[in-house]
């Protein structure tokens, strides 16, 4: 290119960004994102074209089809951005260039980012910041709510600039080696998080008592013959240390069982089972009504 | 409910609604919309107790290309209401939110709706871009995410309306068993979003890491903030000696869909 006419400024492309924040407002089933794409690329629009014609014909190739992950809009918005300069500046950029770079990148993007930010960062965070909203603490919801608004903005700006400034570079990008550690380093801190929180997270109790055992003389605290007032109490504290039990009769639940084999098996049992279901094209709704059933029938026949 | 909570929780349910389709700054998470719900309820700390249970279950709740999950923005502004009204503070959580997910359920059809409206809307983009008017083009897009917000305020409102002795006497008119049959059914729910959560991540290679973590959870004095330490620990020193054995992206491409687990539920 000899030399830019029309160039974009920083200010037009925190406009871009920031309006991108609605790329889905108008999440329609006959071109998805496509007015959102259109809405966001107003500021830049204005800037590069001047006549009528070349502004209706900009946002008319703006209102084609556009789906992707909303956050990995970003960088297809830089490199778009990036194609419409040159355009604006007489480069021989057709409108098929155009939508080939925006359909070619939004596929293999959106399998970034969705389970990047869906599965990742947002069980992650929301799981960690859950544990202290579940004691009623106030920053849970507080640090759910400015980490991901700080990681998703700069997510948003960063990826655009990089968009912007490779320009059509972005794609070959792609296939090459950061993106996918990126992604393959996620997915390992993914799973990882993922086996401690169905540990700790999925509740199935099965309280039900499968044996009562008397125990011998000596192996329970005899409250009748401790001595009175504090030293009893001090002397019932020490044999209770010392592994003794407080009943004569030592109850044992079928969770108990299953705890000294593996404690959350139950659990880790029923994500297998509802991952079955869901691969078997079990609708997540029809499972969620059904365990609600299964809780309550269980729960009344004394299982649960 | 007084008038100002009743109209500040509109608002939220407002904001939880346009958020539902942006999904941007998740103003419709569990954990801020039901916090949110409880601030102008000034019921605080039973919000962000509902709000920390709920998003345990709606963890993995996330729309991908044809896969539909219950509306998080309904759950989280019906369950919040209904905890409000029904007045137990915090204990009434599990209950609130078993009633709740039906609610979410139903509203799907909701966003159907609301994504079907949207299809005129673009028409009407086409017709100001032929003449290059950007305002309409922009008023279009505002009036879309307006319809949004109001796919949840809506409800909300009339979950509302309703009067507070309904909403306490259906409450506490559920049986006993009912109630904390819901709430054991609610504990098992959790596993749904983690089983989606996995499926679109498990490969051959990542699947260790899953059991790894979940031996270690089993150790009831790290914290979820010690156990996310040892997971960045992790990832970063096996990427680092994959890098050294020159065989980092082999591992996921052999065989089968690289995820032996999940074939052996395929052919189960």
């Amino acid at each position: 290119m000899a030399e830019k006419n029309v160039s974009l400024t920083k200010q037009d492309r925190i406009s871009v960004c920031w309006r991108s924040t609605f790329l889905q407002g108008s999440w329609n089933y006959e071109r998805m994102q496509n007015g959102g794409f259109c809405y966001a690329m107003i500021p830049a629009i204005k800037r590069l074209y001047s006549t009528k014609e070349d502004q209706a014909a900009a946002l008319k190739r703006h209102l084609e089809f556009f789906n992707t992950q909303p956050y990995v809009g970003a960088p297809i918005l830089g490199v778009t951005m990036a194609l419409e300069e040159d355009r604006a500046n007489g480069a021989p950029v057709d409108d098929a260039a155009i939508q080939g770079v925006k359909v070619g990148m939004m596929g293999p993007l959106a399998g970034v980012g969705d389970p990047i930010f869906w599965f990742t960062v947002r069980p992650i965070l929301g799981a960690l910041a859950a544990s202290f909203a579940m004691s009623g603490n106030i920053l849970g919801p507080i640090l759910f709510f400015v980490l991901w608004n700080v990681i998703r903005y700069a997510f948003l700006w960063y990826t655009q600039e990089f968009g912007y400034k490779a320009g059509t570079a972005i794609t070959k990008d792609l296939s090459g080696g950061l993106l996918q550690k990126v992604t393959q380093g996620a997915s390992i801190l993914g799973m990882f998080v993922l086996g401690a929180l169905v540990q700790r997270w999925v509740n199935v109790g099965f309280p039900f008592v499968v044996s009562k055992v008397t125990l011998s003389e000596g192996a329970f605290i005899d409250w009748e013959s401790l001595p009175l007032g504090g030293e009893g109490i001090k002397s019932a504290f020490m044999q209770y240390t010392s592994g003794m039990a407080l009943d004569p009769v030592k109850v044992t639940t079928m969770q108990d069982n299953l705890n000294s084999l593996v404690p959350g098996l139950a659990g880790l049992l029923l994500t297998f089972l509802c991952m079955y279901l869901l691969k078997k094209k079990v609708s997540p709704i029809v499972i969620i009504l059904g365990l609600f059933v299964v809780g309550i029938v269980l729960h009344v026949i004394g299982i649960m | 409910m007084n008038a100002i909570s009743i109209v500040l929780v509109i608002i939220v349910a407002f904001f939880a609604g346009m958020e539902g389709i942006l999904d941007e700054f998740q103003f419709h998470q569990p954990l801020v919309a039901c916090t949110l719900i409880g601030i102008v309820c000034g019921q605080p700390v039973a919000g962000i107790i509902l709000g920390g249970s709920l998003q345990m279950i709606a963890m993995g709740w996330a729309n991908i290309g044809a896969a539909v999950a219950p509306d998080a923005a309904l759950a989280s502004v019906a369950s919040a209401i209904i905890l409000m009204k029904g007045g137990q503070g915090a204990q009434g959580a599990s209950t609130a939110i078993a009633v709740a997910i039906p609610l979410a359920v139903a509203g799907l059809f909701l966003t159907m709706v609301a994504r079907t409206l949207a299809v005129p809307i673009v028409h009407g983009m086409d017709r100001a871009a032929e003449n290059a008017d950007f305002r309409k083009i922009e008023i279009l897009q505002w009036g879309a995410i307006f319809m949004q917000g109001l796919r949840i305020a809506i409800p909300a409102a009339a979950l509302c309306v309703v009067p507070a002795e309904v909403v306490s006497n259906l409450l506490n008119s559920m049986p006993a068993w009912l109630t904390e049959g819901m709430s054991i059914g609610g504990g098992m729910v959790v596993a749904v979003g983690y089983a989606l959560v996995i499926n679109m991540m498990a490969t051959a290679e990542v699947w260790p890491f899953f059991f790894i973590g979940f031996a270690l959870a089993a150790i009831s004095n790290l914290t979820l903030i010690g156990l996310g330490i040892i997971a960045v620990a992790i990832a970063f020193i096996y990427l680092n000696l994959s890098e050294k054995g020159g065989s980092a992206a082999g591992g996921s491409a052999a065989g089968g869909s690289g995820d032996p687990l999940g074939d052996i539920l395929n052919d189960y």
